[in-house]
């Protein structure tokens, strides 16, 4: 018949930057590099203590905290306002996305309004909350759901102008329409890009996190870099850093997964 | 001018006949060929589906009009129930438009589609469409893509049923579970067409099916679609701009095209093709039809090759 070659199996050679090892030991170089560079400025004494703690002065602030709990509770709090505040920004923005990218009339209605609002700064959405939502966790857990909403939003509403139109048409001569269409042809189409929404909407969501956390809280890793510069903490500045930096790469990294399992299954 | 006149006329007199198309067939070969058509159906075995229908389509007085610009003008035309219809014409002249619209994929401006007597508004279901495109959804796989034709409200073994066996009808068995992207151009044409037949169509539309298709595995998609007709004789309207492959596959051929001095395309020639399928490919009386064809298309002949006179047993049209 036609050419049957595809029914062959993969060759077993791969190169070593495919080697999952190697990308991690990869990865890994540059900051162990830093983190020497960083001992060996200190050590030398280029810096002064009071300029750039060693980095066995941040672990000790790390035991310590840890010790008396505090770690664990401004880590806890800090990720799950972060993971409550993502998911109703992320399911707002799936909504809102969904009803502008496929609607003729809600884009008309709806578009030119969100992308005002997409232009306001987060910060300026702060002394608004605070004043109606008071400083509780409602008002960080929204400003975190605003900050998820506007890349889920654009993502999807651009992803389902793009859908192959041939496709839909295809759905279409074969009997689908509305939601069936929707859930058959569109929504698997633009699956791939959804996930790439939510992945920048998680990094969105840290970065509105620290805003509402350095403004008015009482625990939470923003609290902890405020109240440390406060109090001139320099170690605890960086190990709230560090954590920030460790947690958003954690939660990046399991969302690449799920975006490199949805580029396989859905395209 | 005169043409369209002519060919509404040898309309009316094969719906008299109720013959169809054939009857206007001097030789008679077009009747004897649907004879073992219906022949072969029922001596079709395992890949012969149950329940096979084949409906009427008629277009009346049918235009399409873009932005102010007409398209197609005064199409009448009536297909008879399992007779293969290839429609020829430049590209741009709105054939595919004349498919879409007996699909209900698009509106005529002016005039009515009907099929089977009643008038096509909206996705008509009685129609499955293959595309120029396989068109297949990637994210699923190959026989899940089939099922996707399964008309509504099938029952899940079934359509599971009806899965395999026209994966089986078009030589796809093997790669059921394959996506689309890890199958060849010809094989996802392949997987197209068992989609559209999925839906036990009373009407088969195929717009250029096999037009990005290398010229073998053209040929090989041909043969198989004559297969599959000769399987379930459903009526079939098939746009090509491969006269070779019209006279290859239909019973009948329209050339669509502009008149001098009037917008929009209509019909200009009507061809009955002579002789049964599959036809020699090399037949003397397809060559007259095919230059003739081929004048009508704009495509100069270049003449008798060594002088000999083509002669033809073919009456010209209006016979």
């Amino acid at each position: 018949m036609v050419d049957t070659d595809v029914s062959r199996s993969r060759t077993p050679q791969r190169s070593l930057s495919s080697r999952s090892w190697a990308v991690i030991l990869g990865g890994a170089i540059l900051p162990v590099l830093i983190i020497a560079a960083w001992q060996l400025t200190t050590a030398l004494g280029v810096f002064t203590i009071a300029q750039l703690p060693s980095p066995e002065m941040v672990w000790t602030a790390a035991v310590d905290l840890f010790d008396r709990g505090l770690l664990t509770l401004d880590v806890a709090i800090s990720t799950q306002r972060v993971i409550i505040g993502f998911v109703i920004g992320a399911a707002l923005g799936l909504g809102a996305g969904a009803l502008v990218g496929l609607s003729r009339a809600s884009d008309i209605l709806l578009a030119p309004t969100i992308g005002a609002l997409r232009a306001v700064p987060s910060l300026a959405w702060v002394p608004l909350l605070l004043l109606w939502l008071k400083i509780g966790e409602e008002s960080k857990i929204t400003l975190i759901a605003i900050g998820a909403f506007f890349p889920v939003y654009t993502t999807v509403t651009g992803a389902l102008r793009h859908v192959d139109r041939q496709l839909v048409e295809a759905g279409r001569a074969f009997g689908l329409r509305g939601v069936r269409l929707f859930t058959t042809v569109q929504l698997p189409a633009v699956i791939p890009s959804v996930i790439s929404g939510l992945r920048l909407a998680l990094a969105q969501a840290w970065l509105f996190l620290v805003a509402a956390e350095l403004l008015g809280a009482s625990m939470g890793l923003g609290f902890l870099l405020s109240d440390s510069g406060t109090n001139g903490r320099l170690d605890r500045i960086l190990l709230a850093i560090i954590m920030l930096a460790v947690l958003g790469k954690l939660s990046d990294a399991l969302i690449g997964l799920l975006e490199k399992w949805a580029a396989r299954r859905w395209s | 001018m005169s043409h369209t006149a002519d060919v509404s006329t040898d309309l009316t007199g094969t719906d008299a006949t109720g013959t169809g198309p054939t009857g206007a067939d001097p030789t008679g070969a077009g009747v004897r060929d649907r004879d073992e058509l219906r022949a072969g159906a029922t001596t079709a075995g395992p890949s012969a589906p149950a329940g096979n229908t084949a409906y009427t389509v008629e277009f009346a007085g049918v235009g399409r009009t873009f932005a102010a610009e007409p398209v197609l003008r005064d199409v009448t035309l009536t297909v008879a129930p399992g007779e293969v219809l290839a429609i020829l014409g430049t590209s741009g002249c709105g054939k595919s438009t004349l498919l879409r619209i007996a699909a209900g994929l698009d509106a005529p401006s002016t005039g009515t589609v009907r099929i089977d007597g009643s008038a096509v508004d909206g996705i008509d279901a009685r129609c499955a469409v293959g595309f120029q495109e396989p068109r297949l959804l990637p994210w699923r796989t190959v026989s899940a893509n089939v099922a996707l034709g399964l008309p509504r409200g099938t029952r899940r073994d079934a359509g599971a049923a009806r899965v395999a066996q026209l994966l089986e009808l078009v030589g796809l068995s093997a790669f059921a579970g394959h996506r689309p992207r890890e199958i060849s151009g010809g094989m996802a044409q392949r997987a197209s067409l068992a989609r559209a037949l999925a839906r036990n169509p009373g009407v088969l539309l195929l717009d250029e099916p096999f037009g990005a298709l290398d010229a073998l595995t053209r040929l090989k998609m041909q043969d198989l679609l004559l297969d599959v007709h000769a399987a379930a004789p459903t009526t079939v309207l098939l746009v090509t701009h491969d006269v070779d492959e019209a006279l290859q596959l239909a019973d009948r051929v329209i050339l669509l095209g502009r008149e001098d001095g009037r917008a929009g395309a209509t019909i200009r020639q009507e061809v009955v093709v002579p002789g049964r399928r599959p036809r020699d490919r090399g037949s003397a009386e397809l060559a007259e039809l095919r230059g003739r064809l081929l004048a009508g298309l704009g495509i100069e002949r270049h003449g008798q090759p060594r002088g000999l006179p083509s002669t033809s047993t073919v009456p010209h049209f209006p016979y």
